[in-house]
């Protein structure tokens, strides 16, 4: 790479973008370019590798080495790149769809290995690209074109399901939080191992407004945690209240009652209390939703297995040879 | 007295539990050093533990070996050694009628008898039906239990000896050394002298069996084999075809890189290559054969050769990412270990019927080529061309194998690196300077384009499934430009041809009356059915066919030299279908078989009689 400064601008390629106007993928396409140049990425080392889905167009956009692959498998594709490349830095770009139904397996394969992947799942709570399904993250009783009598289907918890599935980084983010969002990408990068980073994008046309609880700035206080290490979870319209641990139930308070040394402060390296986040406090529909970094493992070197070695003819000739042979 | 014998065929058929693999393997061994040429076949029951003494729980090993050349594991054999009542009840009809047959007692008790469907108060041992043949009853189990009455070992522990007293036997009847036997065992067993000691005692035991109780008259030689000069070693055919893809890598100079989810009978491939973790291999277990053959593409974009293996259950599920590599002009190598049948079918049997499949089974217009192993030794060449093939050309190519090849062993005449083919790696054209962009569809005169990997600086690019602009590999729809893209395709693949070493006549006549057309397994039984011809007076000559699609430029002419062509397959026509329409004007005839089991001879050369008798008749 020369030695020139390289701006958000020298990571988009030259082809026009294709998503509709007022989608929620342009601004996580100008978050993930502001944030390569922030960090000064060699493009030849940055891959995107992406399945299929309106969001799955995003390595055309991008300026990097990039593969759009076949639905669901992008995690699968990039995960034998991931063992053969240790040097490159790879990202996953997949839908909701993508990544939960058709590539599920896959998914969840892949957080178990836990191999050094940045996974970008752009959750619009629909399937855009065939227009507009339901999709395993789709809100029951959705009204789709494929549940015109409301959807039956219960969603999936994204996070509840990273967590079982053994993540070792599970963040989230909305599209329309820039910094935000920039935030939790370089976090996303920074962590070695598997990094999934759930990223709520708005469908203008299909599922437009899904997230707009999170978005209002009004209606963000009361439906929204923003999650920061070190400091007490909080959530209210005043910021108001607090979870209190009740031995392993957490209990909503108010903060004002209780120093804060009694109140649940976020520790995201604490494995016990993520799976409390994951799956208590983000499947009550009385609590608001989990945004930021929610669990992320402490792990050293997570440089499993990989291996770029050339193989040598002497040892393969060797090898051929055998050990017992005859001559005639 | 010790008779000469020019070629004999052995099967070892026992309960699962009764080490006959082992057994088989270990004479097979001893063959080897003993210079004889052979071919093996074993054949092992679909349960893993099938109820110990019932007819599914037989496992049989066959072998074959003889001064003179072999090329099949033999229709029937000369010696039947069955350890329990069901395995001579499976295996008794494959006994030539002057055969030998050798039983222990003990598995002919009345509760094996009762297992294996017999009335259990019948003496089978002396029915018409054992009597009929030259029946040796030895006492295996007792003569092990004796042999071993001052070891520690439970009796239990002492009866699973019982087939080294068999082996034992079946060396000092083929006047055989066994020393190797004995260090092999004593390298198994080096951790346990208790065990080490037991084999050692009831193999030395089944060896002087034979002269004690007075069968000299069993004993035969068959001389070593006047194979052609050279270094030989005994190889299975999975092995090979794992040697094959590891030596494009080297040859090639690239890390390799197999993905697989473990099926019958293509797991030992996996098996194989795990071994070589630390040497340039990486192996990579995955959740399915999709993800598999996913993360074999990755590895392919990333610059290592990508393979991914399979049998026919899992080349269904590779479909749509095989397909992928097409569109994406990346190198992968897909192998396909045939079983039989359509869905699971019969998974330790063998069948040829994946070729069609290979061939259309995949959405759209996609073409790719065909490679298919010939033989177990044959699976390496074959595994090599298909890397060659899938670098040079940038294409994902089928590499097609089955259970009889995979499983069967013969001698090997190997080769070493220097002696096959190169294997060039497509480069991008040297940049000029001038600040070019990249085109990464960009062609050369073979339709080509140039294989650049991630982390290659200033030729960022992306590819991807959609269909692609010529050159730009840009996203297109435009209707001339996907005609274009369509042919060039279907042009790439058909110009491969032109690097494919020519056709050669496998054996027999170059010109003549019946050319027999075979691919795959078919080779050695195709042979002796060829030779048997000959000897007959007939004008018959063989041709094997290792590359499908595309086939030999040199094909035609060689089929246009014969009247008749016979296609023999383990299918209902498959590659009868496609030389028909490869070559419409040739006289076609197919012989087909699906019984999960390889050809006889007497039926090759039966139906080829038939269509002679027809020729000189003038039909
Ligand atoms: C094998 C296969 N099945 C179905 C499709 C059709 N398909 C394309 S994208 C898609 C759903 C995409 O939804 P999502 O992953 O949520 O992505 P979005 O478009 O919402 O970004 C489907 C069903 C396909 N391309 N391939
Ligand atoms: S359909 Fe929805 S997700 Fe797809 S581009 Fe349009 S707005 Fe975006
Ligand atoms: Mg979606």
């Amino acid at each position: 790479m020369d030695s020139k400064k390289l701006t958000a601008r020298d990571y988009a390629s030259d082809q026009d973008l294709r998503w509709c106007p007022g989608c929620g993928d342009f601004a996580i396409l100008k978050q993930t370019q502001m944030v390569l140049a922030e960090i000064q990425a060699d493009p030849a080392q940055t891959v995107f590798v992406s399945g299929i889905g309106c969001s799955s167009r995003f390595p055309y956009y991008m300026n990097t080495y990039g593969m759009h692959s076949i639905h669901g498998r992008a995690t699968a594709i990039a995960s034998g790149l991931r063992l053969t490349r240790p040097d490159l830095n790879i990202w996953v770009i997949t839908g909701d769809g993508d990544s939960m139904s058709i590539g599920g397996n896959h998914l969840i394969h892949l957080l178990r290995r836990d191999l050094n992947l940045n996974v970008l799942l752009f959750n619009n709570e629909i399937y855009g690209l065939t227009k507009g399904q339901y999709s395993p993250t789709s809100k029951q009783h959705i009204k789709t074109k494929s549940s015109p009598f409301g959807s039956v289907e219960k969603p999936f918890n994204t996070l509840s399901l990273a967590f079982g599935a053994g993540a070792s980084f599970i963040a989230r983010s909305i599209d329309r939080e820039a910094k935000h969002l920039q935030e939790m990408l370089k976090r996303t990068n920074e962590h070695e191992g598997t990094s999934l980073l759930e990223i709520y994008q708005n469908c203008h046309i299909f599922n437009d407004g899904a997230f707009e609880q999170f978005t209002d700035r009004k209606a963000q206080k009361l439906n929204a945690i923003f999650l920061r290490q070190d400091e007490v979870i909080s959530f209210g319209e005043n910021n108001e209240k607090a979870f209190r641990f009740d031995g392993l139930s957490p209990r909503a308070v108010d903060k004002a009652n209780y120093p804060a040394e009694e109140l649940w402060i976020h520790d995201e390296s604490d494995a016990l209390k993520a799976s409390i986040l994951c799956n208590w406090v983000e499947s009550n529909p009385e609590l608001p939703k989990l945004f930021g970094v929610i669990y992320a493992k402490k792990q050293s070197n997570n440089a499993r297995n990989m291996d770029s070695d050339v193989l040598d003819e002497r040892y393969v000739n060797d090898l051929i040879k055998g050990r017992k042979t005859w001559s005639v | 007295m010790t008779k000469q014998k020019e070629n004999i065929a052995i099967k070892f058929a026992g309960d699962s539990g009764d080490g006959m693999q082992l057994t088989g393997a270990q004479f097979t061994d001893n063959t080897a050093a003993h210079g004889n040429d052979f071919a093996t076949f074993p054949n092992y029951p679909a349960e893993i533990r099938a109820p110990q003494g019932t007819i599914h729980g037989v496992s049989g090993f066959q072998i074959h070996f003889g001064s003179r050349l072999i090329h099949t594991p033999g229709d029937e054999f000369d010696v039947l050694v069955a350890m329990n009542a069901a395995a001579l009840k499976d295996s008794l009809s494959g006994l030539k009628s002057n055969g030998v047959l050798i039983v222990d007692r003990a598995g002919f008790d009345k509760k094996n008898l009762r297992l294996a469907g017999f009335d259990p108060d019948q003496d089978v041992l002396s029915s018409p039906m054992v009597n009929n043949f030259d029946c040796i009853v030895v006492e295996a189990s007792r003569f092990a239990q004796e042999t071993l009455a001052d070891s520690p070992l439970d009796p239990k522990a002492k009866d699973r000896s019982k087939n080294m007293f068999i082996l034992g036997l079946i060396l000092w009847m083929y006047s055989r050394d066994i020393a190797s036997v004995e260090r092999f065992i004593s390298e198994k067993f080096k951790d346990d002298e208790v065990l080490r000691k037991a084999n050692l005692e009831v193999l030395e035991a089944g060896y002087h069996y034979g002269e004690t109780a007075e069968l000299s008259r069993y004993k035969t030689e068959v001389k070593a084999a006047s194979l052609a000069p050279g270094e030989y070693r005994n190889i299975m055919g999975n092995t090979a075809l794992a040697y094959g893809l590891m030596a494009a890598a080297a040859k090639a100079k690239l890390h390799m890189f197999y993905g697989s989810y473990p099926i019958t009978p293509a797991s030992d491939i996996l098996h194989e290559l795990a071994k070589h973790k630390y040497h340039g291999v990486q192996t990579f277990q995955a959740e399915d054969e999709i993800a598999a053959a996913c993360a074999a593409i990755g590895a392919s974009f990333g610059g290592a050769l990508g393979v991914t293996g399979t049998s026919g259950p899992g080349l269904a599920l590779k479909s749509e990412a095989v397909n992928l590599a097409l569109m994406l002009e990346l190198p992968l190598v897909v192998v396909d270990v045939q079983r039989a049948g359509p869905s699971t079918g019969m998974p330790t049997k063998t069948e040829q019927s994946d070729l069609l499949f290979a061939m259309y089974g995949r959405n759209g217009e996609s073409p790719i080529p065909i490679v298919a192993a010939g033989s177990p030794s044959g699976a390496f060449s074959a595994a090599y061309w298909a890397c060659k093939l899938a670098v040079e050309h940038m294409t994902p190519v089928v590499l097609l194998s089955d259970g009889y090849i995979a499983n069967g062993s013969e001698p090997w005449r190997f080769p070493q690196l220097d002696k096959l083919p190169d294997i060039m790696i497509p480069k991008a054209p040297e940049d000029k300077g001038m600040g070019e962009s990249y085109l990464p569809y960009q062609r050369n005169s073979d339709l080509v384009r140039s294989w650049v990997t991630p982390g290659t600086p200033n030729k960022q690019h992306r590819i991807g499934g959609l269909e692609k602009e010529l050159e730009t590999g840009n996203v297109s729809y435009d209707p001339d430009n996907h005609q274009a893209m369509t042919d060039m395709r279907e042009e790439k693949v058909r110009r491969i041809a032109t690097y494919l070493p020519n056709q050669e006549i496998h054996c027999g006549e170059s010109q003549g009356d019946l050319l027999i057309l075979g691919w795959g397994n078919t080779t050695g039984i195709i042979q002796s059915s060829v030779k048997e011809l000959m000897e007959d007076g007939f004008k018959v000559g063989q041709i094997q066919l290792g590359f499908i699609n595309p086939m030999p430029k040199n094909l035609g002419e060689i089929l246009n030299k014969f009247k008749c062509i016979l296609i023999p397959e383990l299918n209902t026509g498959q590659l009868l279908k496609l030389m028909t329409i490869a070559y419409p004007t040739c006289n076609f005839l197919g012989l087909h078989k699906v019984k999960g089991v390889p050809f006889k001879k007497q039926e090759i050369v039966d139906e080829a009689r038939k269509i002679l008798k027809e020729v000189e008749n003038g039909q």
